[in-house]
C-alpha cells in the first residue's frame, strides 16, 4: 500500500465521519467545528490531486472565511449550550431512506460506468497559467465567468449590507412622527 | 468491477471511482441534513457540504479524464466564490429573521409579511 493510498483512506474516513457528525450533532457549535474538519480534509484531497492553488483557496476561503462567518452567526443567534430536540423518527427515517436510495443509485452508476482512459500529458498548474487563463479571451480563456463572478460578488456584498443593516424608517418611528 | 483508468504519476493506486463514491456519500449526507434539520444555520451548513462534494467531483474529473486542461479547476473556483457569496447573503437574511422573530427555527418562521 503506497503512502498515497494511506492518505486517501485517512482523508475519506475523516470526510465521511465528520460530515455525518455535522448533520447529526445536537450541539450547533460542534456541528460547525465538524464542518471545519470536513473542509480541511477536502483541501487535503485537493493537495493529493496536485491542485495546490485550489487547496489554498479552499483553506483560506472555506475553512477561514465561511466557517468563521457561520460561527459568528451561531454566537449571535443561539446559546452555545443549547441542545436541539431530536427530529421525529418518521422524518429522519424517510430522509434517510431517500438519501440512501439516491446514494445507492449514484454509486451503482459510477461503478458501472467505464471511464475512458486518457493519454494526454498532465498540465502543470502554476500561478502564471492560472492568471493568464482567467484573463484571456481566447479558446482556453475564462474572462466571461470571471467578470460574471465579480459582478455577483459585488451584488452579494451590497445585498448583504442592505439586508443586515437596521433598515430605513422603522414602523414605530413613522407612527410616532405621525402622532406628533 | 473497477475498470482502472490510466492516470498520471501523482495518483497511482487510486481509481477515479473512489473519489466519485466519496463525493456521492458526502452529497447525500448533506441532503439528509437538509431534510432533517430545523435550524436555518444547520441547513446552510448542509448546503455547504453539498457544494463541497460537487467540487471534489470536478477536481477528480479534471485530473483523471482531462489532465491537459483546467476547466474543472476554474469551475471549482467559481463554485467556491458562489458558495461564499451565498453564505454571506444567507447569514444576513438569517440575522434579519432572528431580529424579527427572535428564533431561526424554520417551523416557527412561517409569516411572509410582518
Amino acid at each position: 500500500m503506497t503512502s498515497n493510498q494511506i492518505m486517501f483512506i485517512l482523508f475519506s474516513v475523516m470526510i465521511v465521519t465528520f460530515s455525518i457528525l455535522t448533520v447529526t450533532s445536537r450541539k450547533i457549535l460542534r456541528a460547525a467545528v465538524y464542518l471545519l474538519f470536513v473542509l480541511v480534509s477536502t483541501a487535503g484531497l485537493y493537495f493529493m490531486l496536485d491542485f495546490q492553488f485550489l487547496a489554498a483557496v479552499q483553506l483560506t476561503l472555506y475553512a477561514g472565511g465561511i466557517v468563521v462567518l457561520i460561527i459568528f452567526s451561531i454566537l449571535l443567534t443561539s446559546h452555545i449550550s443549547q441542545k436541539f430536540e431530536p427530529s421525529g423518527w418518521k422524518k429522519s427515517a424517510f430522509s434517510a431512506i431517500a438519501s440512501a436510495a439516491g446514494a445507492i443509485i449514484c454509486i451503482i452508476t459510477i461503478l458501472d460506468h467505464n471511464f475512458a482512459a486518457t493519454m494526454e500529458a498532465a498540465q502543470q498548474v502554476n500561478m502564471r497559467l492560472i492568471g493568464t487563463s482567467l484573463l484571456s479571451t481566447g479558446y482556453d480563456g475564462f474572462i466571461l465567468p470571471f467578470e460574471v463572478i465579480s459582478i455577483l460578488l459585488i451584488a452579494a456584498m451590497v445585498g448583504a449590507i442592505v439586508i443586515a443593516k437596521k433598515g430605513g424608517p422603522q414602523k414605530t418611528d413613522v407612527q410616532t412622527s405621525k402622532n406628533q | 468491477m473497477f475498470k482502472q483508468v490510466k492516470t498520471n504519476k501523482m495518483n497511482t493506486g487510486i481509481p477515479i471511482q473512489f473519489f466519485l463514491v466519496l463525493a456521492t456519500i458526502m452529497f447525500f449526507v448533506g441532503v439528509y441534513g437538509f431534510l432533517t434539520r430545523r435550524n436555518l444555520i444547520t441547513i446552510l451548513m448542509s448546503v455547504e457540504l453539498i457544494l463541497n462534494s460537487v467540487n471534489i467531483n470536478f477536481m477528480a474529473f479534471n485530473r483523471y479524464l482531462f489532465p491537459h486542461k483546467l476547466e474543472g479547476m476554474f469551475f471549482s473556483l467559481f463554485i467556491i466564490a458562489v458558495a461564499a457569496s451565498e453564505a454571506a447573503v444567507a447569514i444576513a437574511i438569517i440575522i434579519n429573521i432572528y431580529r424579527r422573530f427572535t428564533t431561526i427555527n424554520v417551523e416557527d418562521v412561517n409569516e411572509m409579511k410582518y
